[in-house]
């Protein structure tokens, strides 16, 4: 019943597998007490952090109980309707499948524009509505007004699957983790949600025997941990990567980062497309002004206009603080 | 209405209102670069960015709505960082050529310098080899100054034109103009664009503005900021003038040079063919004015030379226009003149070279001083700078022309060498110097004594006149009349006060500076050598930029305004 799931939902602490953790009940309560005529829902899967590919392999294993969550949200939700973003490879490879699956409900599929900002929620919005495909400034988020103003839940593939699973009873509070670097069996894994990082790479036969650090929470935005570091839970995106301390050089690393969002952000605000652009010139003349580095990190994670300015800092500056020294 | 609290005071605002117009409406300031109050928020450039209780960031006070108890902080350390940090990124995208810019003096990206002390050149310009875009012939988008705040892109959208575009370029987006679209020249773009980016085809840019000032500026403009009578401020003009943004800088004086140069040769050939004596000075354009209205028949003993202004401003359009190959239309010189009569003289098409005129525009003392007061540049604490080379470096004759002897006394130093084919050596003529109103002198050049005469006060001049009419004088060589008591120190466009001791004072500085010149002989600077000896052999040339006429002239306009 609806009523029930978003108690579920909270019940188990449910909270957004996109990266963000917002509390999954509390958004989906949040768009149902909305007033409003027509409400939307939005099952994200538009998956474009590096090295992260765990809501493909949703998409290839579990489209049903995907469909059974958005089902459910649908329920849960009056008047509402419901779309499926996907980035273009996933689009073109889930789509039939997803197609059969959907039946008769009001679920609509529809192909990702853009590059990985194409991904944050009010840029979807923009992209759905036809617009160019830029963040909004928030609030209003998407919850109050969202696609074409109206009330809008926007979940990530993941947080779909869980609610399918917990509608149909059978959530055990776990998580899937894509494990890729220098490690010998790459791949995702659904693990329990409470795992440290060191218990994932133990447990799935990862974990290294010469010096290494890891990425964890995503392939671009993650933060750099050490290997005294490993005994926390992941934040962010259920994503590791592990380094081979010796063989890594951190400037080709921190290199691959700026290549990443130079190309992915929209440029909107000052400090993502300028500070962003003055790390990648330190980088090219392998000259790391520290103070203009903590200038600018400080104005990213102060000033940014959306959540991929406000945490690319991580990435650089945990490796700098614990790698390069 | 609700209510929020910024900076711990309690307002009252209409909901709907963002922090900012919340903030404006009880007088908080809150500095802005992209917002305008005709487009939606863009929240593009952070600097309005404020602390809010409840939020982990900053948050835009441009975008974000006033909620009830909101609490709002305008202004912290922290807040200020980021200001100073995001302001100097984007002074990093952002190529500064303030002198040209619709924003000159209004600029909100330079406002915000002082107060959080930043530093514009912190990072190199990233956009300096940025393309300029030129939209029929009506507007020019010079996109190495653009902040990428996209403002232009929405005004030209509410036109309902969309023809400004944001393009990604490699990895970065780019304002372009679209590759199909047509522009229809409103110009909204430049409305609404904080970093100047935009402005019409020909508005300031078009041209290359060379400045020139006379003689007697340095001795009398630093009166405008509180420094003394006859304070000498050469180099402190030129860093004014550079301040400013002028592109290049040259010196009268230098113009002076080649006017003794052509006048002492006039001298010398009216002594030969013993035609047309005496020789009447023709570079006050009061008196010149005053020939040929009321002494007609004095017109032929005119010197035909040409103004120390005008030949320089000749000179600027022909050969340095050419060593730099520059067209010479696009080049605007304009001159500081101690003088009001100096705006009329460059008007007299007679003084015009190959079709153009020479100088474009004259500012006097006073109006220069005030320009660099609007433009808030106290003249008196700048650091002297050098002038630009070429036409920067007279010779000491070239600068006493401001004072009244001045000229007399150049023209003998080189006419004195031509004719007698000896070297001067005591340069110094100080019978023609002072204030005294008429000076006369007998001078043995060569074999022969010669008359002269100098002026100042036409006053003086005229009762002159009319006893060479009459015959109760004769026998002058050279007559030297400037209009104005002193010469130019005490020119109409100087500053005011002027007085007989002020201008004693001012001429005496320019005595002080040529003393210590060097080369002292206006024939000897070298670029008059120089410009001599290559550009003005040709003769027909030399005389089109080195001479004028003079025709009996009826009264000028006068009209109730």
């Amino acid at each position: 019943m609806a009523k029930d799931i978003i108690k579920e939902l909270k019940k188990y602490n449910l909270s957004g597998r996109s990266g963000s953790g917002f509390p999954t009940g509390l958004k989906w309560e949040l768009v149902k007490n909305c007033r409003a005529d027509k409400k939307y829902i939005i099952c994200n899967g538009s998956e474009g952090e590096p090295k992260n590919f765990k809501d493909k392999f949703i998409l290839e294993n579990y489209p049903e109980i995907v469909i059974e969550g958005i089902k459910t949200a649908l329920e849960a939700i009056d008047n509402s309707s419901a779309f499926i973003y996907l980035r273009k490879d996933y689009y073109q490879k889930f789509n039939d499948n997803l197609k059969k699956l959907i039946k008769g409900l009001p679920i609509k599929i529809i192909k990702k524009q853009g590059g990985y900002l194409g991904g944050e929620e009010t840029v979807i919005c923009e992209a759905i509505e036809g617009k160019r495909p830029e963040p909004r400034i928030k609030p209003p988020f998407p919850c109050e007004k969202g696609l074409w103003g109206c009330p809008t839940l926007v979940n990530n593939v993941e947080t779909f699957y869980c609610a399918g699973k917990i509608s149909q009873g059978r959530y055990e509070g776990t998580r899937f983790y894509t494990i890729t670097g220098d490690v010998k069996n790459q791949g995702v894994y659904e693990l329990p949600e409470k795992y440290t990082v060191k218990e994932i790479l133990k447990k799935t036969d990862n974990y290294p025997d010469f010096d290494f650090f890891v990425q964890s929470g995503g392939g671009a935005m993650g933060e750099i941990l050490l290997e005294k570091e490993l005994n926390k839970t992941i934040q962010g995106i259920g994503c590791i990567v592990v380094f081979n301390a010796k063989k890594t050089d951190p400037f080709a690393l921190m290199k691959e980062w700026t290549k990443f969002f130079l190309a992915e952000n929209c440029d909107k605000c000052t400090p993502c497309r300028e500070g962003i652009y003055r790390i990648d010139e330190m980088l090219n003349n392998r000259k790391m002004d520290k103070q203009a580095l903590n200038n600018i990190f400080f104005v990213l994670k102060e000033t940014s206009l959306c959540p991929l300015g406000a945490n690319a800092y991580t990435p650089f500056e945990t490796l700098i603080k614990k790698i390069i020294k | 209405m609700i209510e929020i609290i910024i900076n711990g005071k309690k307002i009252k605002t209409e909901e709907g209102k963002t922090i900012l117009e919340a903030a404006r409406e009880n007088n908080i300031d809150i500095p802005v670069l992209c917002n305008h109050s005709d487009l939606k928020p863009g929240a593009s450039c952070r600097i309005c960015a404020v602390e809010i209780r409840g939020s982990k960031k900053l948050l835009p006070a441009c975008a974000t709505k006033a909620r009830p108890n909101m609490e709002v902080i305008t202004d912290s350390p922290k807040i200020s960082k980021t200001r100073k940090i995001n302001l100097e990124l984007l002074f990093s995208q952002h190529k500064e050529e303030c002198f040209d810019c619709v924003w000159n003096g209004e600029c909100s990206l330079l406002d915000l310098v002082d107060k959080y002390k930043v530093k514009i050149n912190r990072f190199d310009d990233r956009k300096k080899n940025y393309p300029v875009y030129q939209f029929g012939n009506a507007i020019q988008f010079d996109s190495s100054k653009c902040i990428d705040c996209r403002n232009c892109i929405e005004a030209c959208h509410l036109q309902g034109v969309d023809f400004l575009e944001i393009k990604e370029r490699g990895s970065l987006f780019q304002v372009v103009p679209s590759e199909t679209k047509d522009c229809i020249y409103c110009g909204q773009c430049l409305i609404h664009c904080p970093a100047g980016a935009f402005e019409s085809v020909g508005e300031f840019k078009d041209k290359i503005v060379v400045f020139q000032f006379a003689p007697s500026i340095r001795s009398t403009v630093g009166e405008e900021f509180g420094l003394p009578y006859g304070k000498l401020v050469t180099g402190k003009i030129v860093a004014g003038l550079k301040r400013l943004g002028v592109d290049k800088i040259f010196d009268t004086c230098v113009g002076a040079d080649f006017t003794t140069t052509s006048e002492a040769e006039e001298v010398v050939e009216r002594i030969k063919s013993n035609k047309n004596l005496p020789v009447l000075t023709s570079c006050c354009p009061s008196w010149v004015k005053f020939l040929e209205q009321k002494y007609p028949e004095f017109i032929p003993n005119i010197s035909t030379t040409r103004s120390p202004q005008v030949i320089l401003g000749g000179l600027i359009k022909t050969y340095w226009a050419q060593e730099q190959g520059l067209d010479p239309k696009k080049i605007f010189v304009v001159s500081i003149m101690p003088c009001t009569a100096k705006k009329f003289e460059i008007i007299r098409p007679e003084n015009n070279v190959l079709g153009m005129r020479p100088v474009d525009c004259v500012l006097t003392t006073r109006e220069f001083a005030r320009l660099l007061m609007r433009h808030k540049i106290d003249l008196s604490k700048l650091k002297p700078e050098k002038m630009d080379n070429m036409f920067g470096d007279p010779s000491g004759a070239g600068v006493i022309y401001g004072a009244s002897g001045g000229v007399m006394e150049s023209a003998f130093r080189t006419a004195y060498e031509k004719i007698t084919n000896t070297k001067l050596k005591n340069v110094e003529f100080k019978r023609v110097r002072g204030m005294q109103g008429v000076k006369e002198a007998e001078v043995r050049v060569g074999s022969k004594t010669r008359k002269i005469a100098v002026i100042n006060g036409l006053g003086l001049a005229k009762k002159f006149m009319e006893e060479i009419k009459s015959g109760k004088r004769k026998g002058y060589t050279c007559i030297e009349v400037m209009a104005c008591p002193g010469g130019c120190v005490g020119g109409g466009g100087q500053p005011v006060p002027t007085d007989a001791k002020i201008r004693e004072k001012r001429a005496l500085s320019l005595y002080e500076v040529d003393k210590k010149k060097k080369i002292r002989k206006a024939h000897e600077n070298p670029i008059v050598k120089k410009i001599y000896k290559e550009f003005l052999k040709d003769k027909k040339l030399a005389h089109k930029i080195l001479h004028t006429s003079y025709s009996r002239k009826g009264r000028g306009l006068i009209k109730k305004i």
